[in-house]
């Protein structure tokens, strides 16, 4: 079976400290890939990197038909396919805060992917269904609680249609009984075909809910 | 001559003209004299000497008009330049209200010459002292022989200082009839025959002739007179001051994207820009844009004041933009990359929307003072409120009435855009 998602000696280096030093991994379609390690490690580095939001020293980012190279990070006009192909859940502060529910899911679809406000509109009213916060479509970031700005969040990296979705220490702002309703979500994710990679810090829920878990340390993968 | 009459030893004291009267009252000085035009009511006012010198309101007009333009009545709905809250000054708006001539107001008496080659205006109305001394340093423009009108310059005392007055005036008669006086004025070439008849009328104590219909009140019952002036000028300050803050937003927003967009020349070339504006007073900004660039462009004093003021706040501005943009969180950008929206999208979608809302108030804040600076414009012959509300209070001599309407417009203005700051901030603070 193909991967959604291989990682092959990749390396980021800052001035003289070497972040990641020679990190492999690889993510299937249908799976939940838990990477964990102490704060540090450079998990959060490596969805950076993966999401295109940090350049890198050496190695390589694959996604089957396209890859991410070494240097500067390409311009955003040639990074179409990689938008669409990978969605991304920052751990806090990334609603846009100047807009609703509604709007924040929207957006993207409307005008970075041309698609018409109605159809964005019902669509993003499907999704926030799905992950049960259709009632606070109306309301601004502010006025949600920590579990539901992640769950409209996650509706968000979700409406491009991205089928590697990234997430960054989700289960930071939750209490336990929502971390399992997160799990749950994930887990419904993932039975859609999609390859989910998470950063997170918490042993119990990596374990309960990731398909394998990768532990970092150093800059290198220890231990799968 | 005076001091010495007096048994005295002159002091020299400067103080702007249009102050010379409330100072002499102040006691400032004894006696100011300079071009102190005998009025009615200064004389109801003030101790007032007697006058010693007789003057001639003449027109001044470029060479080619010299046959064309030899009245006020000549000049509908042309330029006439003159020194603001002066005889000169109100005969212009008896011509603007009988033929329409526009006045224009200067703070100096070099400027409405220089302007007056220049195009800027059609004519210049002023004391005939004036006119000759700009024609021996400028040549370029002719004085009209036929006098629009007769005045004279008398010395201003406060009001419990008659005594002084009285003292002055034998030293001055005295000096007219041992021609000590006439000595003087044509050691400064200002000496003529009318100097002469005027001498006579005044040793045989006959009333001058000429002089202008005066038609000024003080106190609570100026109100009326003044009142629609004063709305007219704040209605100048209204406009000056929308027009010059979308220009200051407008260039404001453009400066501080450069500064957070652009590569690093256009940023150093940005940042030494705002600091040159903001570093610099904008009265020499004024001066600048209006006179010393009136070689390569003539801007209208309107336009000039606009442009000025609206550069000066766009440095300002730039930097409230340029704070609220880079207080943006970084997660917010980062976000709106990752679904796929472009730079441009970005700015305009998620970074532009936020960032101007935590401008808003600043920018409300801004835009009260630059309501207040706009009065800065008068020097450069833009008459708005403050202006308006000084020509009132020297015509009228006193500062009360007219300085508590001026202020009540001001505030007028700037209150309810204050409580708008206050109440967006308390809005944006919860958000």
């Amino acid at each position: 079976m193909s991967t959604a998602l291989t990682i092959t000696g990749l390396e980021i280096r800052r001035g003289s400290r070497q972040i990641l030093n020679g990190v492999n991994l690889d993510v299937s379609p249908g799976e939940i890939c838990g990477l964990f390690g102490a704060s540090g490690a450079g998990k959060s580095t490596i969805l950076r990197a993966v999401a295109a939001l940090e350049p890198f020293t050496a190695g390589r980012i694959d996604f089957g038909d396209f890859s991410l190279q070494p240097g500067p990070v390409p311009k955003e006009s040639r990074l179409h396919a990689l938008r669409k192909r990978v969605g991304m859940v920052f751990q806090a502060h990334s609603l846009f805060e100047h807009l609703n529910a509604l709007d924040n899911v929207t957006l993207a679809p409307v005008h970075a992917h041309g698609i018409s406000r109605t159809r964005a509109g019902g669509d993003a009213r499907a999704l926030l269904n799905s992950l049960g916060v259709a009632h606070r479509a109306d309301a601004y970031p502010r006025e949600l609680s920590g579990g539901e700005v992640q769950r409209v969040a996650i509706a968000r990296a979700l409406a491009p249609g991205p089928m590697i979705l990234l997430m960054d220490e989700p289960t930071s702002a939750l209490d336990p009984a929502r971390r399992g309703a997160l799990g749950e979500t994930l887990r419904d994710l993932a039975g859609q075909g999609r390859a989910l990679l998470i950063a997170t810090h918490d042993m119990e829920f990596a374990r309960a809910y990731t398909d394998r878990q990768i532990i970092l340390a150093d800059g290198r993968v220890t231990a799968i | 001559m005076i001091a010495e009459g007096l048994n005295r030893r002159p002091q020299f004291v400067q103080v702007a003209w249009s102050s010379i009267e409330a100072s002499a009252e102040r006691g400032d000085f004894d006696v100011g004299m300079s071009g102190v035009e005998d009025r009615p009511a200064l004389r109801a006012r003030r101790a007032v000497t007697l006058p010693y010198f007789e003057f001639r309101e003449v027109l001044a007009v470029r060479p080619e008009d010299r046959a064309r333009v030899r009245r006020l009545a000549d000049l509908q709905g042309r330029k006439v330049a003159t020194l603001g809250s002066t005889m000169a000054y109100d005969l212009l708006l008896d011509a603007q209200r009988e033929w329409g001539v526009v006045p224009v107001s200067y703070d100096d008496d070099v400027h409405p010459y220089s302007d007056l080659i220049a195009g800027r205006v059609d004519a210049v109305l002023l004391d005939h002292v004036i006119a000759e001394r700009a024609l021996r340093r400028t040549p370029g423009f002719v004085i009209q022989p036929e006098p629009v009108a007769i005045g004279h310059y008398v010395g201003v005392l406060a009001k419990n200082n008659a005594a002084l007055r009285d003292s002055v005036n034998e030293i001055l008669r005295a000096r007219m009839r041992d021609g000590s006086l006439e000595k003087t004025f044509r050691a400064w070439s200002v000496w003529d025959d009318s100097q002469a008849k005027h001498f006579e009328r005044v040793l045989s104590e006959a009333p001058p002739p000429g002089g202008v219909k005066d038609t000024r009140e003080s106190g609570v019952s100026s109100i009326t007179a003044y009142l629609p002036s004063l709305l007219r000028a704040a209605g100048v300050t209204a406009l000056l001051s929308i027009l010059s803050m979308a220009i200051a937003v407008s260039v404001g927003l453009g400066v501080a994207a450069g500064r957070v967009y652009g590569g690093r020349l256009v940023r150093a070339v940005l940042a030494i820009s705002v600091e040159v504006i903001r570093g610099t007073p904008v009265l020499l900004q004024l001066f600048v844009i209006y006179y010393g660039l009136s070689g390569v462009v003539r801007l209208p004093a309107f336009a000039a004041a606009v442009i000025g003021l609206g550069l000066n706040y766009a440095a300002y501005e730039s930097e409230i933009y340029r704070a609220a943009l880079e207080a943006i969180n970084r997660a917010q950008i980062e976000a709106a990359r990752t679904l796929g929206l472009s730079e441009v999208q970005i700015f305009r979608l998620v970074r532009g929307p936020q960032a101007l809302r935590l401008a808003l108030a600043p920018m409300t804040n801004d835009f009260v003072a630059l309501l207040k600076d706009s009065s800065l414009v008068s020097v450069i012959t833009v008459v708005e409120l403050t202006k308006q509300t000084a020509i009132y209070a020297t015509n009228t001599g006193s500062w009360i009435v007219p300085g508590i309407l001026c202020a009540a417009i001001y505030l007028a203005f700037s209150l309810p855009l204050s409580r708008f700051a206050r109440r967006l901030e308390r809005k944006w603070s919860t958000a």
